[in-house]
């Protein structure tokens, strides 16, 4: 099984092959509503943990989504530029964020599991 | 904004609201519906395309009515209630002293000596004091009315939709009114640019005739995020952003409410900085802001002209579902004021273009007969 993360900032991580991919939760697009633009980083930027690495724009507002760990982004997904709506129909699949390998891995202990996240979000 | 510490006023359908799962935020005060499941980006286009409903409740009616209430009327607002006859609404503001708006309403006369207004939200504690102010001299009285439903119909199937419900409508035109049962108000308006209807009725009947609406598919529940976004693309001003106290009606290019008989005469609150105001090239206009990329530009973002000089300030934007596009509205220096003037804004660190364009950004679409 590949070990799924999540944060309090509504955020999942999988952790697959030394590769984290980072999106928002379903529950989280939900509260967003609609997108219509994210702003996505250059890959190959460096971050570190609690940084904002994404803006997710809906009808009415702008949200920061963060870096859940530290490491350096690998890659982001290029098709949201064009769909941000896919964030919505796929919040947990195809309308990832981005890619990043991870600094510290023991970061990912001090992050929720799938149980723990559906008991934070009630 | 509502303070969430301040207990929140419960809109009288909430029940209906709660049933179609709608997310709840506060406006103003008031626990309001923001958006259904399925999104206000399909509220917003449901609402263009077929029908959307509104439950604007939070919205303040009054009553007004006394032999002196046209005098009143004209001293109140920059109005002249003699040429409004019965069953006519009008837009119009209410202003202080030096011509700002204290907030924007309709007005609708009911009969010789009777009208009903609606305000917003926002300023109605504010509105009342100050009809209450400005009445002292008159035969007349206001009557803040808080046990109603007001609902508003919008889109280009919302005349359909009210004839199959008894409301034969083919007569009323856009900005007209009538009272089809006691203690209900129903006018030919609304805030999205579409043909429609506000329904004002009794709390004790509202469950049901609300319900024969949504039994109608092409009626769509349509919240307070949509209402926003489709105001925006229709041009709409929403008090509190894009007019306030610290703008005028020139600036605003709201002249269009103030009939020309009025001009130049003193008998309204407001009248000698309003005249002034229309005799004197405005510094800045009101126009709208279509920003060159697929991002919103938000209200609060200031307005530079291709040397860096800020030029004015965003009040309003956001996204336009129909459009497609993000849009905005703002206030700019009269000299930049012509649409296609390219202006710069500064989104995150970057400088994005946002071009001065023409409103509103849909066509209006209102029933003019």
């Amino acid at each position: 099984m590949i070990p799924l993360y999540f944060t309090e900032d509504h955020e999942w991580i999988r952790f697959e092959n030394s590769i984290a991919t980072v999106g928002i939760t379903n529950h989280a697009q939900e509260e967003l509503g609609d997108l219509v633009f994210v702003e996505l980083p250059e890959a190959g930027g460096k971050i570190i943990k609690g940084q904002s690495v994404v803006v997710v724009e809906s009808v009415k507002a702008a949200s920061d989504i963060y870096a859940p760990v530290d490491g350096q982004i690998t890659q982001v997904n290029e098709i949201l530029s064009s769909d941000p709506a896919l964030v919505n129909q796929s919040a947990e699949k195809d309308g990832w964020l981005w890619k990043m390998v991870i600094t510290n891995e023991q970061q990912l202990a001090g992050l929720l599991d799938a149980e723990a996240y559906r008991k934070f979000i009630g | 904004m509502g303070n969430t510490a301040e207990k929140l006023k419960i809109l009288p359908l909430e029940d209906l609201h709660i049933k179609a799962r709608a997310k709840f935020g506060a406006f103003s005060g008031w626990n309001m519906p923001i958006s259904y499941p399925v999104g206000v980006m399909k509220e917003h286009l449901h609402t263009r395309c077929f029908s959307g409903l509104f439950d604007v409740s939070h919205m303040q009616v009054i009553a007004m009515e006394g032999p002196d209430i046209d005098a009143f009327l004209s001293f109140a607002l920059p109005l002249d209630t003699t040429t409004l006859f019965s069953g006519q609404s009008c837009y119009t503001y209410m202003l202080d002293e030096k011509a700002g708006i204290i907030d924007d309403l309709m007005i609708t006369r009911l009969g010789k000596d009777r009208f009903i207004a609606v305000v917003n939200a926002s300023n109605a504690t504010v509105d009342i004091d100050e009809f209450r102010c400005r009445i002292a001299n008159f035969n007349c009285a206001i009557r803040p009315l808080n046990h109603i439903v007001l609902l508003s119909l919008q889109g280009p199937k919302a005349a359909e939709i009210m004839c199959s419900l008894g409301f034969s409508n083919e007569k009323l035109t856009f900005m007209h009114g009538y009272e089809p049962y006691d203690g209900w108000l129903v006018t030919r308006s609304g805030y999205t640019g579409e043909d429609g209807f506000e329904i004002a009725l009794p709390i004790d009947v509202a469950h049901a005739f609300t319900e024969r609406l949504l039994a109608d598919h092409r009626v769509q529940w349509a919240g307070l995020a949509a209402r926003d976004s489709l105001r925006l693309e229709a041009g709409l001003c929403l008090h509190g952003q894009d007019i306030t106290t610290e703008t005028n009606p020139v600036e605003a290019n709201l002249t269009f409410a103030i009939p020309k008989s009025l001009r130049g005469k003193a008998g309204f609150v407001g009248a000698d900085a309003l005249s002034k105001a229309l005799i004197t090239p405005p510094v800045r206009l009101r126009v709208g802001l279509k920003p060159n990329t697929h991002q919103p530009v938000r209200a609060g973002s200031m307005l530079f002209d291709e040397n860096g000089r800020q030029i004015g300030i965003v009040t309003s934007g956001g996204f336009g579902p129909f459009f497609g596009g993000p849009v905005a509205m703002g206030y700019v220096a009269t000299s930049c004021a012509r649409p296609g003037v390219k202006l710069f804004t500064n989104v995150r660190g970057k400088m994005i273009i946002i071009a001065v364009h023409s409103l509103p950004f849909v066509p209006q679409r209102y029933f003019k007969g």
